[in-house]
């Protein structure tokens, strides 16, 4: 099962490491992690997406808590929550039927179109993993010359909270 | 006291912290980023406070610190140097951390300026030692040593303990600041958790006093928590059946009559059957490692759990548990005990009483059974009868094998930290280095090294730190001119093809002790082996090297094989208990 657990973890320098170190020694499955300080400038808060059977997020879970620098954490897919990913995307737009046909994508999508030259267009789109996903199989193929992804971040819904 | 107004190097600090925290032994050995500390140290020497021990390579500084620890309960610390000396010590860093051993490591690092520049002995420590450490800190300026290294103190000493890494650049160890050390200290990520639930207790007391074929299996955790007293009380209250893991021996006597040796690979066939037949497992501080369980598909198949860890992430881990307990394991105990007490029920004793005679059932195909008759020396018989001479009087280290098994096998541990071995990684060479750290801390009890004619080869060279420090640590040698486990397994799974475990071009083991200055004895006849050790043990004055020449064709037994269940063990073929099954692979 795909689980999504953020981590509240001390911004110290070594503490991504840690927690990458963890999911490579122990053969845990990574699909995403996004980190980058809080509100908090001495927290950094980490989004991770990972799957795998209930024991080994369980394990997952207990050995994140384990960490000496991670103070606490929680799964949000224990409950209700909203999932965030950016992507930009570029896109070979020479021809205006081209370019059209990629305005009317990206409106669709509720993407924006962040920047323009004669040949491509960047469009940026925000969304779940799923809606990216669909996005990028919208386009065609051909017409992509980059992606790249933020990763996923996470936050529960209603009044559910990762707080020191 | 802790707080002087007038300016102290990095390296001074470190010497004032180590003196705050009562470290009387400092294994260590010195190289350029570690100069200031070597020049702080010989500074403070007329405090006496603290002695460094000059090892001979620092893999030894770790295993001796570790030994320290073992047979303490005190924090081990070790001083080694950047690059090789940092990385020479990574074995014994995770030798420490497999066996939860609370330990200080301070690697010198190359000056912040140079750091990431592939300077002269640069190496990254903190990367390195990352994953074999309980956390490990780089120091970035000389206002954080002080309290980095309380943290590190605590971290390593609370909770499931374990060893941290403090990196220290040189340039850090000249700085100044006013040294001031903190007399606590509060980290907001690390609250480790010491008494167990109310209600898990209870329901654990419930479970218990309901069994039919109740079996307590226990681990170094014990041994970590000073809990022997408390497991000690429990097992007889309830008068069940108890074994120990490698690393929980001694942690509950094994004279007593409820104590059915220990559990595992080579483990007695009544402590394997008795937790493959039992119905109520009680597992305290033990980790249900793959050595333990066998096969997890066929591990205590009737068995309601109950697991008492400090760790949380060792519950559930190999093995899923019906009532965890997170918590100190002493505290726990003394709370299940008291609820125990508090309860009218009695444990069934006559379902007690029949399955005793199960388990005497079990104990009478006497597994341990080897040819007391042979005119080879048995190396079951050297361990029997050092057992037998030491009694409860000393402490015993070991290096990994086949005599560490016979060792944990055939000497009887009555005490806690007493048997000093390394259990998780399985590193040879600890034995000779721990017992520095063991005999150090215990200068007049006897400290007694067994190990192998390959194992001891791995650390030799630390005979001249024994020297220097007139160690009189008595060496078992086992000599049986194989790596006898790696022989073992090639006999038995890979059709005697003994590919590169014969140990070939000896020294001359005597001659080789006696130019460092020691005794040493050459035993090769079953009759001189009593008189050999009894006038080993009556030499105090200087280290004792014994060369057993043993059977080189003995093998462990009994043994449960890869991919087995733990109740499918082979017993000697020699025994004269029914082999149970002959099939090995």
């Amino acid at each position: 099962m795909r689980h999504t657990i953020s981590v509240l973890i001390e911004n110290e320098a070594g503490a991504l490491s840690r927690v990458a170190g963890l999911f490579s020694a122990r053969g845990y499955n990574i699909e995403s992690l996004t980190v980058a300080p809080t509100d908090d400038a001495s927290l950094s808060r980490m989004t991770i997406v990972t799957y795998g059977s209930e024991a080994v997020i369980e394990q997952i879970t207990k050995q994140l808590n384990k960490l000496v620098d991670v103070i606490k954490l929680l799964d949000l897919s224990d409950g209700p929550h909203i999932e965030r990913e950016m992507l930009l995307i570029k896109l070979h737009a020479s021809k205006t039927s081209q370019a059209d046909e990629v305005k009317r994508l990206s409106d669709i999508f509720r993407g924006h179109v962040v920047d323009v030259t004669e040949s491509s267009y960047t469009i940026e789109l925000t969304g779940t993993a799923e809606k990216l996903d669909a996005f990028i199989k919208a386009v065609n193929s051909k017409w992509i010359i980059e992606t790249v992804r933020s990763g996923v971040s996470g936050i529960a819904r209603g009044d559910r909270a990762l707080r020191v | 006291m802790a707080n002087e107004t007038e300016a102290l190097t990095g390296a001074e600090i470190l010497v004032r912290c180590f003196e705050e925290e009562g470290v009387e032994y400092v294994f260590g050995y010195p190289g350029g980023s570690v100069l200031h500390i070597y020049d702080a140290l010989f500074k403070r020497d007329h405090n006496n406070k603290i002695q460094h021990i000059l090892v001979r390579h620092e893999q030894a500084a770790t295993h001796a610190a570790d030994g320290y620890s073992r047979a303490t309960g005190k924090p081990g610390v070790v001083l080694v140097t950047s690059g090789p000396g940092a990385t020479n010590a990574v074995t014994g860093i995770a030798t420490a951390h497999m066996d939860s051993i609370p330990m200080v490591v301070i690697t010198g690092q190359v000056p912040r300026s140079l750091i990431g520049n592939d300077a002269f002995q640069e190496v990254d420590s903190v990367g390195i030692t990352r994953p074999c450490v309980k956390h490990n800190f780089l120091v970035n300026k000389v206002e954080d040593l002080a309290e980095t290294v309380k943290k590190a103190f605590y971290i390593a000493t609370t909770g499931r303990p374990g060893p941290v890494v403090i990196d220290i650049p040189k340039d850090v160890t000249a700085d100044q600041i006013a040294f001031h050390y903190p007399h606590q200290v509060e980290m907001r990520s690390y609250k480790p958790s010491s008494s167990g639930h109310p209600k898990q207790i209870n329901k654990a007391s419930e479970l218990l006093l309901g069994a039919k074929r109740p079996m307590i299996y226990s681990g170094g955790g014990v041994v970590l928590s000073e809990a022997s007293k408390e497991l000690t009380e429990l097992t007889r209250m309830l008068g069940f059946p108890i074994t120990n893991t490698l690393m929980g021996l001694g942690a509950y006597p094994a004279s007593d009559k409820q104590f059915v040796g220990m559990l595992g690979m080579h483990g007695t066939y009544e402590a394997n059957m008795a937790m493959h037949e039992c119905d109520v497992l009680l597992a305290v501080g033990a980790r249900f490692d793959d050595r333990v369980t066998s096969d997890i598909n066929k591990f205590c198949p009737h068995a309601k759990i109950i697991h008492i860890d400090i760790d949380p992430s060792s519950i559930s881990k190999n093995v899923r548990v019906d009532i965890p307990i997170v918590g100190d394991v002493r505290e726990v105990l003394h709370d299940l005990i008291k609820t125990l007490k508090g309860t009218k029920q009695q444990p069934d004793s006559q379902a007690l009483a029949d399955w005793w005679v199960q388990i005497q059932n079990w104990q009478e195909k006497n597994c341990l059974y080897y040819d007391r008759g042979s005119n080879l020396i048995k190396p079951q018989f050297v361990i029997e009868t050092l057992s037998k001479l030491m009694g409860d009087d000393g402490y015993v280290t070991s290096d990994v094998g086949q005599h560490q098994m016979w060792a944990a096998q055939y000497f009887n541990f009555n005490h806690p930290r007493r048997w000093i071995n390394s259990g998780g990684l399985g590193t040879m060479g600890f034995g000779l280095p721990a017992a520095i750290g063991t005999q150090l801390a215990h200068p007049d009890s006897p400290v007694v090294c067994i190990t192998g004619e390959a194992s001891i080869q791995m650390c030799i060279q630390e005979l001249a730190t024994c020297k220097q420090y007139d160690l009189p640590i008595k060496v078992v040698m086992l000599n049986n001119r194989y790596m006898g486990m790696v022989r073992q397994w090639q006999e038995m799974f890979y059709d005697k093809r003994y590919s590169h475990s014969y140990v070939d071009a000896l020294p001359d083991f005597v001659k080789l002790a006696e130019s460092y200055g020691h005794a040493g004895m050459l035993i090769e006849k079953p009759a001189n082996v009593e008189q050999a050790l009894k006038d080993a043990l009556a030499i105090n004055d200087r280290l004792v090297f014994m060369n057993f020449i043993t059977d080189s064709a003995e093998n462990v037994f009994p043994m449960v094989a890869a991919g087995k269940g733990q109740h499918e063990m082979v017993l000697s073929p020699l025994s004269p208990g029914m082999p149970i099954d002959r099939e090995l692979t």
